[in-house]
């Protein structure tokens, strides 16, 4: 998996593409935590319009950067997921945690 | 009629081997002509249950992990991963959403997107010896194009 990132009044857009599992979650939250330290947004978007797959992990990796981001009186989304990204989201109900703007929905 | 077909696949318990299984999978299943839906979550299910065994079923050791992959009655992929590992000691607990002994890292929703991206699941498991899933999921057959 890949990440980059802008930033614009206050919002970090985190441009996740590649696959995105237990393998490749570790070094990626270690880089989304980097992000956060250095831009410290009111919002984080986690873009996934170039991610190609996500199992669980990438579940845990949102909840993670969402927790973070409230706990600093900030919030996060998730933009544009594709296809099998989006079954992942709906079938784990995390859509009732963090909202999910734009992407391929049933 | 698509005569009966298998593979077996050995292989040791790094987490590089996760993207393999799943493409291993993807490339045995195309012979059912999946969807591109079918196929995501056929490659789901086997991240999950390949991630379990490198995650729980060796913690600390390399172990080895065994995928079975096999086509039954022409249309029904099924699909084993076993492990030899630490084992589960309460299957209907681990299987329920959200539960996980993994901490902050783990979501505890892997058996949940097994359960309900494939038709059938089952997990037999041994404290101590090791853990096999096996899953089902029947492709439709769509007209030839
Ligand atoms: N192959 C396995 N060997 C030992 N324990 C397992 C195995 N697979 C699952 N488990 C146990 O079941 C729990 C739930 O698994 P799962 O639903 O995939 O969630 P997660 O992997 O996020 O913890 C795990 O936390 C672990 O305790
Ligand atoms: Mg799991």
């Amino acid at each position: 998996m890949k990440v980059t990132a802008n930033y614009s009044a206050g919002r970090l857009t985190i441009h996740l593409s590649g696959e995105l599992d237990h393998h490749s979650a570790r070094e990626g939250l270690g880089e989304i935590d980097q992000l956060l330290d250095e831009y410290m947004p009111r919002d984080a978007v986690l873009d996934m319009s170039g991610l190609t797959f996500m199992d669980s992990a990438g579940l845990a990796l949102i909840l993670k950067t969402e927790r973070r981001m409230r706990r600093s009186g900030g919030r996060a989304a998730i933009a544009n997921p594709a296809r099998q990204p989006s079954r992942v989201l709906e079938a784990s109900g995390i859509e009732r945690k963090i909202p999910v703007i734009g992407g391929s929905r049933t | 009629m698509t005569a009966d077909n298998y593979i077996k696949l050995d292989f040791p318990s790094r987490s590089v081997n996760e993207g393999f299984a799943r493409a291993a999978a993807a490339a045995f299943a195309a012979q059912l002509d999946p969807t591109m839906e079918e196929l995501g979550d056929i490659k789901t299910a086997v991240s999950e249950a390949v991630t379990n065994c490198i995650v729980h079923a060796y913690p600390d050791t390399l172990g080895k992990i065994t995928m079975r992959l096999r086509i039954i009655g022409g249309d029904t992929l099924e699909i084993s991963v076993k492990d030899t590992g630490r084992g589960i000691e309460d299957v209907a607990q681990a299987r329920e959403p959200l539960f996980t002994t993994g901490g902050e890292e783990r979501s505890g929703m892997g058996f949940t997107i097994m359960e309900s991206f494939m038709d059938k699941l089952t997990v037999r498991s041994k404290p101590g010896r090791g853990t096999t899933v096996t899953m089902r999921r029947t492709i439709e057959r769509r007209p030839r194009r």
